[in-house]
């Protein structure tokens, strides 16, 4: 584990400092770049002039301690706080070239491309088979064998395929919580997004379930660029290639993991990273 | 008494004080007890000799011409078939017209007009409709489906009905709708689903069984109300199913048989009052065990 996070490091060690930033030389790319960007709710500036790169096919983690806007970022990604009246962004959130927070994005095409997994597992009340089918059939229409071969698919990277096989057409509201958060992994999977965003997605979970998750997290990396928002600091360097850390709704440092949690540049991350606040 | 000498200490209870105290706790909690009690059986009283009146003459006057014979005139061997089917129809139709509306009222409160001012006024409107007396209900059909179209009948009846049911059925989807977690609306939306999709997908799927208890609750209402249907669909003692002519029902024929000089009538009365509280009770059972039964 240790030996390819220093493999993942010194390939992405040049996405530490902002300055340092250069995807040419790296061969990577950026799958999402953000420039200035600042967020509001009503008045209440909750991000402010954020400006960092989530590269292609790695996991950024992002900490900081309650209220530092790790979260509000993770939530600009795919626009789910255009859900809510007053909240708003402003700057750039590129990808694909195209500012993803401009008010004529089609925002139903732009989460399939950048799909969700929750804090608390969230399984619709139907079927484990239809929980995935719902949002294939959002964006697609399958006959019932390219259907069922993508649930099959789906099931089967989100590792919960063993498990549930023979109970697809029971209720999904049966799985234990661990299974829900796989299978609500498998949804969004589902819909074949490039970047997926993770919440928080095992603080709602025993260990071993979280293990899974994590181990899942590691796994999808091949295929998606990956975003996730944790509390646990193991959690982050355990699962990142790269490590944002916010404070107060800034971002105060980014950094490969192995960098970050061993030679920080900034005061605040070291102080973060011992424990001294947060 | 210990106080002085150990400070860090409470002073100790003065024992005598203490079972005073402890007396006459328990002289008010004798009282408040009692109070209650005397309460509670001054309505089961009532509540009981109702029923077992209602029981006892309603079953006296029951048998199979109740639901086989038409209303008849006195001293015929009339029964309430006519009054069960208008009954039906009016009940049937007011709900199938009052549902979706009110479902439609309660979603667009609960998941497009959130905080909204015009949502508040609806919310609230509504709400003074849900126990607004139900003879008004009647007399404002009266004035708009009666008066400009020359003579009651049994359309004015089912719209009087369905403004009545509307409200509760608004109530009931708005208020299952807000106990949906605001996180599986996100997933919905998540997964890059439009907003109707999710309501009607999910939201609805989630909080049906919910919605159905508030339907059978309002088809309770409705089944027992006479005041709306005096002036509207006003009642037949012949055979009717048009609904443009004046439609017999239940309750009203409950009404003008109970305030009869005739004895076979005032029985009649009895078996239909029993009829529809058995309805309505049977209603009520299935909308609690389907609630619990899905909880």
């Amino acid at each position: 584990m240790s030996a390819t996070m220093t493999d993942q490091a010194t390939q992405s060690a040049g996405f530490g400092g902002l300055s340092a930033r250069s995807s040419a030389e790296l061969n990577q790319t950026a799958r999402i770049s953000i420039r200035n960007l600042d967020f509001f709710y009503g008045t209440n500036k909750a991000l402010k002039s954020i400006n960092m790169d989530y590269p292609e096919k790695q996991v950024t983690g992002m900490i900081g301690p309650s209220g530092c806007g790790k979260s509000t970022l993770l939530r600009v990604l795919n626009r789910m706080y255009s859900l809510y009246p007053g909240q708003r962004a402003t700057g750039e959130v590129l990808m694909d070239g195209n500012n993803i927070i401009a008010d004529d994005v089609d925002m139903n095409a732009l989460r399939s491309k950048v799909g969700m997994v929750f804090q608390k597992p969230t399984p619709f009340p139907m079927t484990i088979y239809e929980n995935i089918a719902f949002g294939i059939r959002l964006h697609e229409k399958l006959n019932r064998a390219q259907m069922d071969e993508r649930i099959e698919w789906a099931l089967t990277r989100a590792a919960i395929w063993g498990e549930v096989k023979d109970r697809l057409n029971t209720s999904a509201m049966g799985l234990s919580g661990g299974q829900q958060q796989r299978l609500c992994i498998a949804r969004t999977i589902a819909v074949r997004p490039e970047v997926i965003l993770f919440d928080e997605p095992t603080s709602a979970l025993d260990p071993i379930s979280t293990l899974k998750i994590e181990e899942l997290i590691d796994e999808l990396k091949r295929d998606f660029t990956i975003a996730i928002v944790t509390h646990n600091m193991q959690q982050a360097a355990r699962c990142a290639d790269q490590v944002a850390f916010f404070y107060l709704g800034e971002l105060i440092e980014v950094a490969p993991a192995a960098q970050l949690f061993t030679a920080p540049k900034e005061q605040k991350t070291q102080e973060y990273i011992t424990g001294r606040f947060g | 008494m210990s106080a002085t000498t150990q400070p860090a200490l409470a002073p100790a209870k003065n024992a005598a004080v203490a079972a005073r105290l402890g007396r006459s706790r328990k002289r008010g909690d004798m009282m408040a007890r009692s109070l209650s009690l005397l309460a509670t059986s001054i309505g089961l009283i009532f509540l009981t000799s109702i029923l077992v009146t209602l029981f006892y003459k309603g079953f006296n006057a029951m048998n199979l011409s109740v639901f086989t014979e038409v209303t008849r005139p006195p001293g015929s061997n009339g029964g309430l078939l006519n009054a069960i089917v208008g009954s039906l129809i009016q009940v049937a139709l007011g709900t199938a017209i009052g549902t979706p509306i009110g479902m439609l009222v309660g979603t667009y409160l609960a998941e497009y007009a959130r905080g909204s001012a015009f949502g508040g006024m609806v919310r609230f409107v509504s709400d003074i409709l849900l126990s607004a007396p139900s003879i008004l209900i009647g007399l404002f059909v009266y004035s708009l489906l009666v008066l400009p179209f020359g003579g009651f009948s049994g359309w004015a009846g089912v719209a009087a009905l369905a403004i009545i049911i509307i409200p509760i059925v608004v109530r009931t989807t708005e208020d299952m709708l807000s106990l949906i977690p605001n996180t599986l609306r996100e997933a919905v939306i998540g997964l890059g689903s439009p907003k109707w999709k999710m309501i009607v997908l999910v939201c609805w799927r989630s909080a049906i069984s919910g919605i159905i208890t508030g339907v059978l609750l309002g088809i309770a209402r409705i089944a027992g109300e006479t005041a709306p249907l005096l002036f509207t669909s006003l009642g037949n003692n012949a055979w009717s199913t048009d609904l443009t002519q004046p439609l017999p029902s239940l309750p009203i024929t409950i009404y003008s048989y109970a305030g009869s000089p005739f004895q076979d009538w005032i029985e009649l009365a009895w078996a239909g009052a029993l009829v529809i509280t058995l309805a309505v009770l049977g209603l009520n059972i299935a909308a609690r065990s389907l609630f619990s039964g899905k909880k």
